[in-house]
């Protein structure tokens, strides 16, 4: 039998539908989740298989409901909170840093958040500014939350069963531009751990860390590379925090050259913070400087030639690449 | 019935009153006598950090509290001592929080303004103001889902009328029909500006904006307090939504305890005239004689138990260890 494949939107329902079939304590709250299953359509169907109830649209109050979201789920919930832009992120950093990543410390470890923040990251949607930022390195900053960022239909489902189940405040971010994107997901149940990481492919030559978008970006330079003799790995964090450091710095003592890649702003981000620890862990392993690619440091602008210049390409990676293969 | 049952009924229902009135008194003067405490330990330097006394406000959270059951749940504030010892917190375990020893109710790891005990339904005090609007609230969304009959109050001072977040759980609590309780304690003073200067429009008018019963209540009557909570957490509990309490009070100290020069902002006649006229404590204390529910000699001997307590309880939280230095790293992560 043919392997079978599902969007990644769909691994992203079928996480959600699996999750709150198993367990009733699972809530989805949100702006347009219910009939309308958000704008990107990733809910359809879950608010009729489960009511009102269970999927609950919100009004645009953003701090409010994620701060329902932290409070319902120390006290027995288990909420699915859907931020629709991860640029909105923004009215929720009080209710996440402040309370949600706290909570369990500050109390000495009497309660617990366990909730799921879901939002999107990435840009390239002719959306602006506003629309179209990668916020994970402000979450992963942040002790006591956890930060997951599937790059694959896949991943998607089994990272997101795993924040559901985890005991902490988890934010989930997805990749608005890769919602279409195809690939195998098995129908059973499986959960994939945070903290370990995952080689999407194996090569010898040069290391690409990407997360989310960037994987995609990464595999597509790889390929080029290929053909210029130049074998490059492929390996994908899937969680900022934890952070699969061994996986990395195994990886890049390999190969001795690597390109680190996030979507999000690479200056005191994501991408900052793997090549500190690749420098920190594989120094004397290195033939060449470690490389950071992420956004461009602007806001993203509206205007398309502009807004393409802003995100990392596999042509951009592959000249990178090559350059530090001294090709 | 006979004459002889009913007349058991109402020695029984009476007996029942006074113990009632004795126990609200006996709670609000413990919470004075700890808030003493926590003035003499901050000013001898054995206490770190910032100390919010609740001295002055104790008939708000004494009143509500004695009409919520033990898994009922509240959030506070940075100001809530009195919160947690009118929710059933013990002093023992509050002193030694303060003064951040491994006994205490977080460990340490909270200090004064962020004493939590899942025990008593308290989850948590918080130093952003108006940082719990959404927990309580969520708390209540959960208890309505799971169907367990608790009710949530969020306790706020005036001064976070100011953050937009607690409009829009307002809302969301009123449109959900959610089983909370806001109580505003209307202190007078943001901080170390008059609220008059920070709030434009009434209290009450934000709850009415969005049709949430609301009510005022002298915050220095524990009795007027403790009736109208009642009242609106029985009416919580039947599923009728949301309610909006304005207890209106005054902070017999400073902000904190090291603001000592407040004359910039209010005077001391305003201040010895709360004191001497509004004292909740007194003005029940009065009540309870005049009721023949007390004299002075009982009431005295109250406060002197209490501050037994309290002095035990210091005792015990001066003699308590710090936390083993391993624990800076625990509980990060459940």
């Amino acid at each position: 039998m043919p392997e079978r494949e599902l969007t990644f939107a769909q691994a992203v329902r079928e996480a959600l539908a699996e999750e709150m079939r198993r367990d009733e304590r699972v809530c989805i709250f949100g702006e347009d989740v219910a009939e309308a299953g958000t704008p990107f359509k990733v809910l359809s169907g879950l608010v009729e298989e489960f009511g009102r109830e269970r999927v609950l649209d919100t009004p645009i109050s953003e701090a409010g409901f994620t701060g329902i979201g932290v409070g319902a789920a120390m006290t027995g919930l288990r909420p699915v909170v859907d931020i629709m832009f991860g640029d909105f992120l923004t009215l929720t950093m009080d209710q996440m840093v402040n309370q949600a990543a706290k909570a369990h410390y500050m109390s000495g470890g009497h309660w617990k958040v366990p909730m799921v923040l879901r939002t999107t990251l990435g840009a390239t949607r002719r959306s602006a500014a506003q629309h179209s930022q990668s916020l994970q390195a402000w979450f992963s900053h942040v002790p006591g939350l956890k930060v997951v960022l599937p790059s694959t239909p896949y991943d998607a489902k089994g990272l997101l069963k795993s924040a559901i189940r985890d005991e902490n405040p988890v934010v989930f971010f997805e990749d608005k531009m890769m919602y279409k994107l195809k690939g195998p997901v098995p129908e059973d149940d499986y959960t994939i751990p945070f903290g370990v990481a995952d080689v999407k492919r194996e090569g010898d030559d040069i290391s690409f860390v990407a997360t989310s978008s960037m994987v995609q970006v990464a595999l597509g330079a790889a390929l080029l590379l290929e053909k210029e003799g130049i074998s490059a790995e492929v390996i994908d964090p899937r969680t900022t925090w934890p952070l699969d450091e061994k996986s990395i710095i195994e990886s890049v003592k390999k190969t001795s050259r690597v390109i680190v890649m996030d979507e999000g702003y690479g200056r005191y981000g994501v991408a900052a913070e793997l090549a500190a620890v690749i420098a920190e862990g594989a120094f004397y392993d290195l033939d060449a400087p470690v490389k950071r690619m992420g956004a461009m440091h602007v806001p993203i602008p509206f205007s398309p030639p502009l807004e393409d210049l802003t995100v990392p390409t596999e042509r951009a990676v592959f000249e990178a690449a090559r350059k530090m293969c001294g090709k | 019935m006979t004459t002889a049952t009913s007349k058991t009924e109402a020695s029984r229902d009476l007996a029942a009153e006074k113990e009632k009135w004795l126990r609200a008194h006996r709670q609000m003067v413990r919470i004075r006598l700890f808030e003493e405490q926590v003035n003499e330990l901050y000013t001898r330097a054995l206490m770190p950090g910032l100390a919010h006394l609740y001295s002055g406000e104790e008939a708000v959270a004494v009143g509500i509290c004695e009409a919520l059951n033990l898994d009922d749940y509240i959030t506070s504030t940075h100001r809530g001592h009195g919160h947690c010892l009118a929710k059933g917190a013990s002093p023992d375990r509050m002193f030694a929080e303060l003064l951040g020893k491994e006994a205490g109710y977080c460990r340490g790891k909270g200090g004064s303004m962020h004493i939590a005990d899942p025990a008593t339904g308290n989850l948590g005090a918080n130093a952003i103001v108006g940082g719990s609007v959404g927990i309580a609230t969520g708390a209540a969304l959960a208890a309505k889902r799971l169907e367990n009959g608790r009710v949530a109050v969020c306790f706020f001072g005036e001064g976070a009328l100011g953050q937009g977040s607690l409009y829009e759980v307002m809302n969301l609590a009123q449109l959900w029909k959610l089983p909370v309780i806001y109580v505003c304690e209307n202190n007078l003073y943001n901080e170390y500006t008059h609220y008059s200067e920070t709030t434009a429009g009434t209290i009450l008018g934000r709850a009415a904006a969005f049709g949430i019963e609301a009510e005022t209540a002298d915050g220095q009557d524990v009795r007027a307090v403790h009736e109208i909570a009642t009242r609106l957490v029985k009416r919580a509990r039947a599923g009728a939504g949301p309610a909006f309490l304005q207890a209106d009070t005054y902070r017999y100290s400073g902000h904190h305890v090291g603001d000592i020069n407040r004359e910039y902002y209010r005077s001391k006649q305003e201040e010895q005239h709360w004191k001497s006229e509004r004292d909740p404590i007194q003005l029940h204390g009065k009540w309870l004689v005049n009721q023949h529910y007390a004299d002075a000699a009982l009431l005295e001997g109250i406060a002197a138990e209490a501050r037994k307590e309290m002095e035990a309880a210091v005792k015990f939280a001066v003699e308590a260890g710090y936390p083993a230095e391993a624990q800076v790293s625990e509980d990060v992560y459940a």
